[in-house]
């Protein structure tokens, strides 16, 4: 199938064109530049909500209560959720798709599971690629459920729209446990199972620590929502925190400034993975790069001199 | 640069059949040898568990069911894929199957059954062998 057909049926709607597309981004194949590129001019409309927290929080419940809101509204709906890949098997069990299958069958919404395969910051090296062709299917919102945060792992506000922090009371106690970067990056704060104790001494302390910390460039004042997701409890107040965000968003500077960030980085990280391609490709794979490694231990080369050579041949 | 597939593989429990203990090890099977594995839970219809397959882009459907509903569960998976220009995704299954079931299931369409006390590498070592990622 050429690029542009391709492109074309997923546009049109065949899932299958869509979900086989989605495969061979995750796999790295290196025919998907082409349709990506053919993809490209029907992107741009999807709203996309990142949901990210500690295992177990009950991202996948909310993200489930938020499917069933956003068709009541009668929006199309894209759902890309992340799992880790065990570091030392290579595998992966993608199981949050265990929460939300009773949309398996509704045509309006499209689930994809993905993992990690190494890539840290919570989501996968493929993520964006992929948000883009259910963007390109004519997904009206699509929901993002990263793996969970760590420090580092905060891509989801670089990719996400409106950018939800999942928490649960009792979680080591006290908000002090929680890491200051994270209060950092949440448009909304959701604090799930609230019907255990401590949810209301939670909800003060974000609070604190919000109005403690250093006043947001944008000029954002995150929202703090208390949800019971097995309930079905607070989804309409989280759903009314959604769209105000999505409201001050459509700023076009704020809109700019986000984008601007964003592809940035995407860029960049686009052009690395070309030139470590090429790199490879002009070593000749593995093998050859383990012929140079030996030249640089055997002495007949340093390995500053080897690199400037190698760089030399790939860029010219 | 030459990408690499991984093999993805959907276990579905269908119907109304609650016994989920060789499912999950099957699945924790899979993912220890190098598999991606979505796991859809219990009590899945053939409509969720062949719409999954088709969103998931899988390399192969594994169904589970000790409750007895295999003939008809099965083979309705089957015949949802055909309806969905989906029959090239393999099926194949385990659990409480009696033999006698065995030979028509496969006549139908069903690539292998594996029942109690199948050693997990075995069924690894199957799939390794039958199911290659489409190019
Ligand atoms: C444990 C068990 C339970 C547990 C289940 C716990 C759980 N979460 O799984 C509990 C107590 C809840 C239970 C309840 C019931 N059970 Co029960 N249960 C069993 C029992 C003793 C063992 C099953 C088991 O876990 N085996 C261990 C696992 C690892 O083996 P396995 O599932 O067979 O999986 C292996 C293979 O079959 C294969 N495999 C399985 N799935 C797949 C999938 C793929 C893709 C592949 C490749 C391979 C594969 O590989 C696995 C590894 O070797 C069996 C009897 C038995 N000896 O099998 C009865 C049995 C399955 N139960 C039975 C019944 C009737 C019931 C109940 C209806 C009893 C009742 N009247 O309340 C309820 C119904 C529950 C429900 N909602 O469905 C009957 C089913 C009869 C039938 N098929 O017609 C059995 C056979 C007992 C009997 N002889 O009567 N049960
Ligand atoms: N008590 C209570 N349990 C909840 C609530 N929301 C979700 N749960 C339960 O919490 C458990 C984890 O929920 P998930 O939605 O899978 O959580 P998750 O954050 O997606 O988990 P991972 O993806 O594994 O990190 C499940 O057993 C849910 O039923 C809630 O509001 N109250
Ligand atoms: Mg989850």
């Amino acid at each position: 199938m050429n690029p542009k057909e391709w492109a074309e049926k997923i546009v049109n709607g065949d899932i299958r064109a869509a979900s086989r597309l989605m495969r061979d981004i995750d796999d790295r194949m290196p025919w998907v530049s082409d349709v990506l590129k053919e993809l490209y001019p029907h992107t741009g409309r999807a709203y996309i909500i990142g949901v990210t927290g500690s295992p177990g929080v009950g991202k996948s419940t909310l993200v489930d209560c938020l499917i069933e809101d956003f068709r009541k509204k009668d929006q199309d709906v894209g759902v890309v959720v992340i799992d880790p890949t065990s570091p030392f098997t290579g595998g992966a069990i993608l199981g949050d798709r265990i929460r939300m299958q009773r949309h398996s069958t509704d045509s309006g919404v499209f689930i994809r599971s993905l993992a990690t395969r190494g890539s840290m910051g919570g989501l996968s090296r493929s993520t964006s690629d992929i948000l883009r062709v259910m963007d390109a299917m004519g997904k009206d919102v699509i929901l993002l459920e990263t793996v969970g945060v760590g420090q580092d792992e905060v891509d989801v506000v670089n990719t996400a729209h409106t950018s939800m922090i999942v928490l649960i009371p009792g979680l080591g106690d006290d908000i002090q446990a929680i890491k200051a970067g994270i209060l950092e990056i949440g448009d909304i704060f959701v604090i799930n199972k609230c019907e255990r104790e401590g949810a209301e001494r939670m909800e003060r302390e974000i609070m604190m620590m919000l109005e403690l910390g250093a006043r947001r460039k944008d000029g954002w004042e995150p929202k703090i929502v208390k949800t019971e997701a097995i309930k079905r409890k607070g989804i309409k107040d989280l759903m009314e925190a959604i769209e105000e965000h999505r409201a001050f968003r459509e700023d076009p500077e704020h809109k700019r400034r986000f984008l601007r960030k964003a592809l940035r980085i995407e860029l960049l990280s686009n052009l690395k993975d070309q030139v470590s391609g090429r790199i490879m490709e002009a070593l000749g794979d593995e093998e050859g790069l383990d012929t140079v490694v030996d030249e640089i231990i055997d002495g007949k080369v340093d390995l500053y001199s080897k690199s400037e050579e190698i760089l030399k041949r790939v860029l010219c | 640069m030459a990408g690499k597939r991984k093999i993805r593989i959907l276990v579905a429990k269908p119907g109304l059949d609650g016994h989920d203990r060789g499912a999950k090890i099957i699945a924790r099977g899979f993912r220890d040898a190098g598999f991606e594995v979505i796991y859809t839970g219990l009590h899945q219809s053939p409509e969720q568990i062949v719409e999954a397959a088709i969103q998931e882009d899988v390399d192969v459907i594994g169904l589970s069911s000790l409750a007895g509903a295999h003939n008809h569960l099965f083979r309705e998976v089957l015949r949802l894929l055909k309806e969905r220009g989906a029959e090239d995704i393999p099926v194949f299954g385990g659990g409480i199957i009696p033999d006698e079931d065995i030979p028509k299931l496969k006549a139908d369409g069903i690539r292998e059954i594996f029942t109690p006390g199948t050693k997990v590498e075995d069924v690894v070592k199957w799939v390794e062998e039958n199911i290659h990622p489409r190019g």
